[in-house]
């Protein structure tokens, strides 16, 4: 059984792309594209990693974050960040509501690929 | 025998001798030298005022008639002096803080500085003490006459002796005691002169004493017997009487004017007290040591019927000593005059201070202030009180006739005067005393005490004989010695006993149930708490207390660091380094120069006088200082106003700060979203064109559809940065517009042509071509962008099967309307108000704007001088464009 | 002036200070009851016999009973004065 990303972002072309990327790399990739019922549906699809947009639309990446934190059966969830505000102190608090990773767009396909990789591994490693 | 003209001549040099040691006294204390005249023992002697004529003669008499109670009047004082630490040392305290000019003033002062009881007390002491002051002179009159009836070549002289007595007297008392207004109002004269006459009826009484327990007696013990033989041998006083007279005298010695004057106003150091504590009731009691032998021995020796209350001068007549009688007779002499003098010039300092000086001043309100006619209208309206005095002693004298015996008069007068007793008291301990009890207490005391006692006690015809026997209007209730119908009491013991309850009853309760003035309550807490308000005696505390007291004080307004370097400052310009300044008067004024710009002049004035002063804190000063806070109300009002603006200012800085921080928050905001609309698209560009590099097995189409990808976000991209561009310059002013003529159907030909040219999607638009021809001037290719904008924006996001869009022009006054509406769903209410601000997006984003459109059309509305609005309320999105028709270019 | 240094106050031996004060204090107490302690010594020839003549007391004996009851005071409040004269010299605000 291969690996499963979920995707939330809002932005179809990066959504393309970074699909792209990862099926080729034997990921399993879902996408969402909502703010709004963004925790749901991570409880639901219960993913090994999840790629968060900071930007989406209906709510912020930074609260659906905060309330994954919340939750205790996704502890471990590996959550890569990416922004393209790109502002030092949305990567401080990010890091404060306990993200895994933070990336600032835009990004290269291989730094996303690594990232992907290391997390998953760090992650089922613990 | 002794002649008349001896004796006379005796007693002339002897008042020459009280002039010139009253006028050397004086002339001492103007040069300053006036220490060793404000001995204790001074003061201890100018209270022997207390021992009148009554005290001379009257107590032997008294002696020789109801045994030893005459000594009750001793004991009173004695208890009283003994109590000094805390009665008379307060009331000294309080006379001399408060720089107390008589008895009358005191309670004036304490109630409110009140004037109804200032002259309600002058009457009553001038009522009680006129009395007491003929009885003095009858008491010289009747020993006179002793001589002259010894004397054979005596004439008719005798008579006139009262009025020679008195004008001598009068002028005594005006010679010494209204020579000038000094501000203590002390005399050191007359207190030096009636020292003297203290000594002289000690000795004159001792000496009487000593010759009739020795020589005529042979002894103490054989005295004793003979006391016991005699008709007063054995103990048979009234206990009634025995008490309440101890009372009353205590009471009269606080309450008696001149007493008053002597050991309150005269006195010059609080710590003689001390002295005077034991010393006073030494002198009582060497004063009433030989009464009872002489009293006993007379009325074994003298034949009967003669008076006892001369039996100090006739026993020595009687045995053949002149000399011992002259001695006896000039000091009777004394206590009579010492208490004249006294007496007179206490009451014609209340007179003139609580009488004629409110009456003249409120007449003469133009002149008042003339200080030094004020001074030259109080000397003269003494100096006529004392004249006045005199005259009622003297008519009142002729009036009586000499009849009633001495002590019964004296005992009248005490109790007159004890009414003053519950207000003093009351006034010194109880802060709750007001001003209207103590006048309740006054009147109703003052009443009793005349109908009961006074009006009986002076004699016939001023009580009509049925009242005395059925009481007023015929009520036995009330009459003058049984009210109440209590019968069988002695009528001193009645009065006292009924008019010191009632008024201190009448006191009591008017006091609980009025309320006091500001200045009563003011007063009343500074008598109650004198020692709390007023420095110690003078020279108590040292001078290097005071410069503490000073510093700590000093400390507390300036603050510690200010107030140490001050007094550095001012011990180093004494000389005195690294030491506390002395606080001479210079370093005072300065300090108090210092403290006044802190806390203003008259509480730096208080503040200091309080520490280094002898006196405390008037009322003038409290009044100064309340002016003072009531100056610093309105400054601070004014200030308040100030304030008003100030904040005003604040408020408006706090708006413009506000209104900077928002800026700024939204130059940040916009930063970070022009960031996030930039990043958007060249993230899409970078991802795609590293794929088509690095991945080599791409089939063709997705080749082709990636590099469109990077196309079209390299569109969006140069899109987004012409917006950008286009909205900064139209934002900072800097836009060139070009105005020309037109029409409005030719500006929405051109627009609706453009706009949908190249677009996927379909919309029907639907117009009336015939009302748009409106002429106008303006800039057509702006206006035209705007409604190329809205055009696409209908395009774009309308979401109905078929859109449509209306679009409709008319003229408003000078102003060109034309309105755009689609058949959408319209924009949300609560996102209505956001449309044009910039990167605002009401839905997720469907094409690649990149939020700015609607933010340049407003702004370039605003820069035609019309605007662009969303019209809520119509079926779908809908926009009104405004415009001016001859259009001025704004800002 | 000489004993001060400064403007600091001296702090002495805190124990005589309080023993001291003690001792001010209750012989202020004294001073306050000494006038009804002397009214109540006076007023003890209210309690002699009042009737029979033989029964009365002999004037000698109250006169000598008041003047020595007086003297005594008089030798009370003078020790009083005497003991008192001493706190002149330090703060006495505090017997009040």
């Amino acid at each position: 059984m291969s690996r499963r990303v979920l995707l939330i972002e809002d932005e179809p072309n990066i959504i393309e792309a970074i699909r792209f990327l990862l099926t080729r790399d034997g990921w399993n990739v879902n996408t969402h594209s909502d703010g709004t019922d963004a925790v749901k549906v991570v409880q639901e699809a219960k993913p090994d990693l999840v790629i968060l947009d900071m930007m989406l639309p209906g709510r912020s990446g930074m609260d659906i974050l905060r309330d994954l934190r919340e939750i205790v059966e996704l502890a471990g969830l590996p959550v890569l960040m990416l922004t393209a505000r790109g502002q030092s102190r949305d990567r401080d608090m990010a890091e404060k509501a306990g993200v895994s990773r933070f990336m600032t767009k835009p990004f290269s396909n291989t730094e996303v690929l690594t990232a992907v990789r290391d997390l998953v591994a760090q992650a089922s490693r613990s | 025998m002794a002649s008349l003209n001896l004796l006379l001549s005796v007693c002339f040099c002897y008042v020459i001798l009280l002039f010139l040691v009253a006028f050397v006294a004086d002339r001492l204390a103007a040069r300053g030298r006036s220490t060793w005249l404000r001995s204790p023992l001074i003061y201890t002697l100018s209270l022997s005022i207390y021992c009148t004529a009554w005290t001379f003669y009257g107590a032997v008499g008294y002696a020789a008639r109801s045994g030893l109670e005459f000594v009750t009047i001793y004991l009173g004082p004695t208890l009283v002096m003994i109590g000094w630490w805390w009665g008379l040392r307060k009331l000294v305290r309080i006379g001399r803080s408060h720089r107390v000019t008589s008895i009358a003033d005191l309670l004036s002062s304490r109630y409110g500085k009140s004037n109804t009881l200032a002259i309600g007390v002058t009457i009553l002491a001038v009522i009680g003490v006129t009395p007491y002051i003929s009885l003095q002179l009858q008491s010289i009159t009747l020993s006179f006459s002793i001589f002259a009836d010894a004397d054979p070549g005596s004439d008719d002289r005798v008579g006139a002796t009262v009025i020679w007595v008195a004008a001598g007297l009068a002028v005594f008392a005006i010679l010494f005691g209204t020579r000038n207004l000094d501000a203590n109002e002390r005399h050191h004269g007359v207190v030096m002169a009636i020292a003297i006459e203290a000594v002289v009826k000690l000795v004159a009484l001792l000496a009487v004493g000593v010759f009739v327990v020795w020589q005529v007696s042979g002894g103490i013990e054989a005295t004793m017997a003979r006391i016991d033989a005699s008709e007063i041998g054995r103990w048979q006083v009234d206990g009634g009487r025995w008490a309440s007279i101890t009372f009353l005298a205590a009471a009269a010695f606080v309450c008696l004017p001149r007493m008053f004057q002597v050991m309150v106003v005269e006195n010059d150091d609080e710590r003689h007290l001390r002295t005077a504590a034991w010393a006073f009731p030494l002198y009582l009691l060497l004063m009433s040591l030989f009464v009872v032998p002489i009293a006993a021995i007379g009325l074994e020796l003298m034949p009967a019927g003669s008076n006892p209350d001369l039996f100090v001068l006739t026993i020595p007549l009687s045995q053949g000593r002149e000399g011992l009688a002259m001695l006896s007779f000039l000091g009777g002499f004394s206590s009579a005059t010492s208490m004249v003098i006294v007496a007179a010039m206490a009451l014609s300092t209340m007179v003139s201070n609580q009488i004629v000086m409110p009456i003249w001043l409120s007449s003469q309100t133009q002149q008042a202030s003339q200080s030094g006619d004020v001074r030259k209208i109080v000397l003269l309206s003494r100096r006529i009180s004392i004249g006045a005095i005199m005259v009622l002693g003297v008519a009142y004298y002729e009036m009586s006739g000499g009849g009633a015996a001495l002590a019964s008069i004296g005992l009248i007068s005490f109790a007159g005067i004890a009414q003053i007793l519950p207000a003093l008291v009351g006034g010194l301990f109880w802060r709750g005393a007001t001003r209207l009890g103590a006048i309740a207490g006054l009147s109703v005391g003052f009443g009793i005490w005349m109908f009961s006692l006074l009006l009986p006690g002076l004699g016939s015809g001023l009580i009509p004989q049925h009242v005395m026997e059925q009481g007023l209007f015929g009520i036995a209730a009330l009459r003058p010695h049984a009210l109440f119908s209590i019968t069988g009491m002695d009528p001193i013991e009645h009065c006292v006993l009924w008019s010191l309850t009632l008024n201190t009853l009448a006191f009591f309760i008017v006091s609980v149930a009025s309320f006091p003035n500001p200045v009563e309550r003011l007063q009343g807490a500074q008598f109650v708490n004198v020692f709390e308000h007023s420095a110690g005696p003078r020279g108590w505390t040292g001078s290097v207390a005071q410069s503490e007291d000073l510093m700590v004080m000093t400390q507390r307004i300036l603050g510690t660091q200010d107030a140490r370097d001050l007094f550095q400052r001012e011990a180093a310009l004494q000389g005195e380094y690294g030491q506390l300044p002395e606080p001479t008067p210079e370093f005072l004024e300065r300090l108090e120069r210092q403290l006044a710009g802190s806390v203003g002049a008259a509480t730096a004035h208080a503040m200091i006088g309080q520490i280094v002063g002898g006196s405390s804190v008037s009322v003038q000063d409290l009044l100064a200082v309340a002016d003072e806070s009531a100056q610093m109300l309105e400054y601070s009002s004014q200030l308040e106003a100030q304030s008003e603006e100030l904040s005003r200012t604040a408020r408006k800085l706090r708006e413009a700060n506000e209104k900077l921080t928002q800026i700024s928050l939204q130059k940040d905001t916009f930063l970070s979203q022009v960031s996030h609309e930039l990043r958007t698209p060249m993230t899409s560009i970078r991802a795609f064109s590293e794929i088509l590099r690095d991945a080599s097995d791409l089939d063709e189409a997705d080749k082709r559809k990636y590099a469109t990808i990077i196309h079209d976000e390299a569109l969006r991209l140069t899109r987004l940065l012409n917006d950008l561009l286009d909205l900064s310059v139209l934002e900072s002013g800097q836009v060139s517009l070009n105005m020309r003529p037109g029409n409005v159907k030719d500006v929405l030909d051109h627009s609706i042509v453009s706009a949908l040219a190249g677009a996927d999607g379909s919309l029907d638009v639907i117009r009336d071509e015939a009302s748009e021809r409106i002429p106008l001037y303006s800039d057509l290719d702006r206006l035209a962008q705007v409604f190329i904008n809205l055009i696409t924006n209908a395009l774009k996001y309308c979401d109905a099967g078929q859109p449509q869009l209306r679009i409709t022009a008319r003229t408003a006054g000078d102003n060109v309307v034309v309105d755009m509406v689609d058949n959408g769903s319209g924009i949300p209410t609560e996102a209505q108000a956001m449309v044009f601000e910039k990167f605002a997006r009401v839905s997720a984003e469907k094409a690649g704007g990149a939020g700015l459109g609607l933010a340049i059309c407003r702004e370039i509305m605003q820069r035609l001088g019309g605007d662009v609005v969303y019209l809520a309320g119509q079926s779908g999105a809908g926009f009104r464009v405004t415009l001016p028709t001859k259009g001025e270019i704004k800002g | 002036m000489s004993e001060r240094r400064g403007g600091e106050t001296p702090r002495g031996p805190t124990l005589f200070l309080e023993r001291q004060s003690y001792r001010r204090r209750r012989l202020s107490e004294v001073a306050r009851l000494m006038p009804i302690f002397g009214a109540g010594l006076f007023m003890v020839p209210l309690l002699w016999p009042v009737g029979d003549e033989s029964e009365k007391v002999q004037t000698s004996s109250a006169i000598l009973y008041l003047f020595g009851v007086w003297g005594g005071l008089i030798l009370a409040i003078a020790l009083f004065g005497l003991v008192t004269r001493s706190w002149a010299k330090s703060d006495q605000r505090e017997i009040d």
